[in-house]
């Protein structure tokens, strides 16, 4: 044990102190914070400059002559003239053909200067739609004081019955979040750092340092202690990033805060039961229990990264170059691959499905889509089977991948096919 | 005295044998050559001694005790293929090793601030090893290896890649620890620093062992009874020459066989008929044995 300490503590110091890694560490949540300063910028300053679009109406079918609402941020006027703007600022006109009727509503045309957007499409049909109905339901003798009192908006709010039976807020939109940024880190921190593993032995291996370690220490230390030195150093850098974000993020958060208020003020006006679904994701994000998620968390994060570097540590020991890796890393990699893609598409169609239930058992996948999918409340006899298959199969993984990379450190030259590594794995 | 005893060991690999039953004996406090060409089995053998394989038949002896994982930090190991970590530090690579070896950080500190001032390498303790000239290197991985003050010091090719100045460095070094009571087991296919250096040998050849004992014994035992006479005057017929040249003033230079026959002997009948210059017997160098040897098992 002494000795996996010395390594380990080796393995980190000799990362933590490179100049790459400070400077990395430092200009990562810079970099994420500059992000998200543009993004904010950009959205908060779209959303207060957005000015109110002028359409002129060319009703030939007569039809709709102060009939259209004017739809959020555009407003429509009345004219003959399908060609001059008469001053003023028409982003286009609205043709109606003069056969237009009511039971048989034929094609309208919107002219203009420029591509409309997508939007403003959405926002035309939506108020001739409504006019047509409106005037039948007038013509079916149903009372304009009627139709206006039919406006209504119902606020929805999901539901999920929990275990002892009470109805809780369900947080489709948090969850959502949450889980994709769970398994987005995981998926990261396995790659990079099992890499650097995959790097180190490789530079013991081709550096010639490995015989003269292995003379003192049993292989199977010097890979542990390897595996675990890097493990800390990737939890260092995570930490210091999850606490400068933190305050990158507030700090920048701050800097928009006003044009924020600004912008909410406006929405309360326009969309009243909008605002307070916002209001009630902050309220369901400070009452989630954090702290089961991140013990969770950490718990896949380590042993998913600890799973998969033995395996990078096996790859290492085999090659002698780095483009030898490829062919080696392809198979080891896929399902990592595999579980992020498919993650995405289950969180947003069926977190409980049976697909899903299956990945976040399965060892190779667990990690990424247990993490998917646990803001959705999986069982906890599925949570307990996924974590105890992951840590069962990290003890056999490592000690199939320390059999080959016993063997395969002090082995120079040609690169070994699948077959040699097998056989490796059962030599003495 | 026997500091290792190596009874009947065999490795065997998929494809090859590399070690077949070899027996050894190496005493305390020699410097004991173990010799053979490429391929024959000695790197082998030295990974099996330093617990880095295990051997698939026989048994080995360390100070009178089975070989186990507690005498790793009793032996020193130079390998033949070697190296350091280029970005670390000299100071802290040598305390690490130290420690792997299982030095307290308080002793790996001292010795190695020793080991520093005796190499003239003090000012560049806190150099990363990539900033070192080779030569330095090469003094930072011995010191590496004997740091310890290991009972039994392994070295495999040491003069490989070393400059002239700093083989001879090491080389003097190798006999000084000696003299402090370091057994060293120096595996070479070079012959040149064999005879110079070690007290007894090992011949390996195609995995088996084909020859060891003292130096001495080994030249005693092979040699072939000839001998060099420069002499004036006519010869005994008994003396059997199988060359012949004259050199100044008269005199002849022969080289002749004899056997059973003491050297005194000789020298007494050749003086009643000849006047002899110089006379010498013949020995063979190790360099010689070894090629004769291993041509030997390779035209068997």
């Amino acid at each position: 044990m002494h000795k996996i300490w010395l390594i380990t503590k080796r393995e980190y110091l000799s990362r933590v102190q490179k100049k790459t890694f400070i400077i990395m560490t430092i200009l990562g949540p810079l970099l994420i914070a500059l992000f998200y300063g543009i993004i904010i910028g950009l959205t908060v300053t779209q959303k207060t400059s957005e000015k109110t679009r002028i359409v002129a109406v060319v009703d030939k079918s007569g039809l709709f002559k102060n009939q259209l609402k004017n739809p959020n941020k555009v407003q429509f006027v009345y004219t003959e003239d399908d060609t001059s703007k008469n001053g003023l600022d028409l982003s286009g006109w609205l043709l109606i053909p003069n056969d237009f009727t009511l039971e048989e509503p034929k094609e309208v045309v919107f002219k203009s200067d420029e591509t409309p957007p997508i939007e403003l499409q959405g926002k035309l049909t939506d108020a001739l739609e409504s006019a047509v109905n409106n005037q039948k339901l007038v013509q079916k003798g149903v009372s304009k004081d009627f139709l206006d009192s039919l406006k209504v908006t119902v606020p929805l709010k999901t539901l999920e019955i929990n275990e002892t039976g009470d109805l809780v807020d369900s947080r489709a939109e948090v969850n959502f979040v949450l889980a994709f940024l769970f398994a987005f880190i995981i998926y990261i921190f396995i790659f990079l750092y099992g890499v650097q593993v995959m790097r180190g032995v490789m530079e013991e291996k081709t550096n010639r340092i490995v015989e003269i370690i292995i003379s003192s220490v049993k292989p199977f230390q010097l890979m542990m202690g390897k595996i675990l030195g890097i493990a800390m150093v990737g939890l260092t850098q995570f930490l210091i990033w999850v606490v400068l974000s933190g305050v990158m993020v507030g700090l920048v958060s701050l800097v928009f805060a006003t044009n924020m208020v600004e912008m909410s003020g406006e929405m309360t006006k326009s969309n009243n039961s909008q605002i307070s679904s916002y209001g009630s994701i902050f309220d369901i994000f400070l009452g989630l229990n954090l702290g089961f998620y991140l013990i969770i968390f950490l718990f896949y994060f380590l042993f998913g990264y600890l799973l998969y570097s033995s395996m990078f540590a096996a790859i290492g020991s085999a090659v002698d170059s780095e483009s030898d890796t490829q062919q080696f890393m392809i198979p080891v990699t896929m399902p990592l691959v595999i579980s992020f893609v498919t993650g995405i598409s289950v969180l947003s169609s069926d977190p409980n499905g049976s697909f899903a239930v299956f990945m976040s058992i399965f060892p190779l996948t667990s990690p990424i889509m247990m993490m998917v999918r646990l803001p959705f409340n999986p069982p906890d006899w599925e949570l307990a089977i996924s974590m105890i298959s992951l840590v069962l199969t990290f003890v056999l993984f490592t000690w199939l991948a320390g059999r080959i990379y016993k063997v395969g450190i002090l082995m120079m030259g040609k690169k070994p096919t699948y077959k040699q590594l097998f056989k490796w794995m059962l030599m003495k | 005295m026997a500091i290792l005893q190596i009874n009947e060991v065999s490795k065997f690999y998929a494809t090859h044998k590399a070690l077949d039953h070899v027996s050894l004996s190496v005493p305390e406090g020699s410097i004991y050559g173990l010799l053979g060409p490429n391929g024959a089995g000695k790197t082998s053998l030295i990974r099996i001694l330093n617990q880095i394989n295990i051997p698939d038949t026989g048994t080995i002896f360390f100070d009178n005790e089975a070989l186990n994982s507690d005498h790793i930090y009793k032996i020193g190991y130079l390998p033949e293929e070697r190296g350091l970590y280029k970005k670390q530090k000299v100071w802290d690579q040598m305390l690490y090793f130290g420690q792997l070896k299982g030095l307290s950080l308080a002793d790996a500190k001292s010795r190695s601030e020793k080991w520093l001032i005796k190499f003239d390498l003090k000012e560049w303790k806190n150099k990363k090893v990539e900033e070192l000239s080779k030569g330095m290197q090469q003094k930072v991985q011995f010191i590496i290896t004997v740091l310890h003050e290991p009972k039994l010091l392994i070295l495999d090719e040491p003069f490989t890649g070393f400059d002239p100045i700093n083989a001879e460095l090491l080389k003097e070094e190798i006999k000084a620890l000696k003299k402090q009571g370091t057994t060293i087991l120096y595996s070479t296919h070079r012959m040149e620093s064999v005879e110079e250096i070690c007290d007894h040998i090992c011949l390996i050849n195609k995995s088996r062992k084909i020859l060891d004992g003292s130096v001495k014994e080994i030249k005693i035992a092979n040699s072939k009874n000839q001998f060099e006479l420069i002499y004036e005057g006519n010869l005994p017929n008994w003396v059997e020459q199988l060359s012949s040249e004259k050199v100044e003033d008269g005199y002849t230079k022969i080289v002749f066989k004899v056997d059973n026959m003491k050297r005194s002997e000789i020298i007494k009948q050749l003086a009643n008929e000849v006047n002899i210059w110089s006379f010498r017997e013949i020995v063979p160098s190790i360099h010689q044995i070894f090629i004769d040897k291993v041509q030997e098992v390779n035209h068997a």
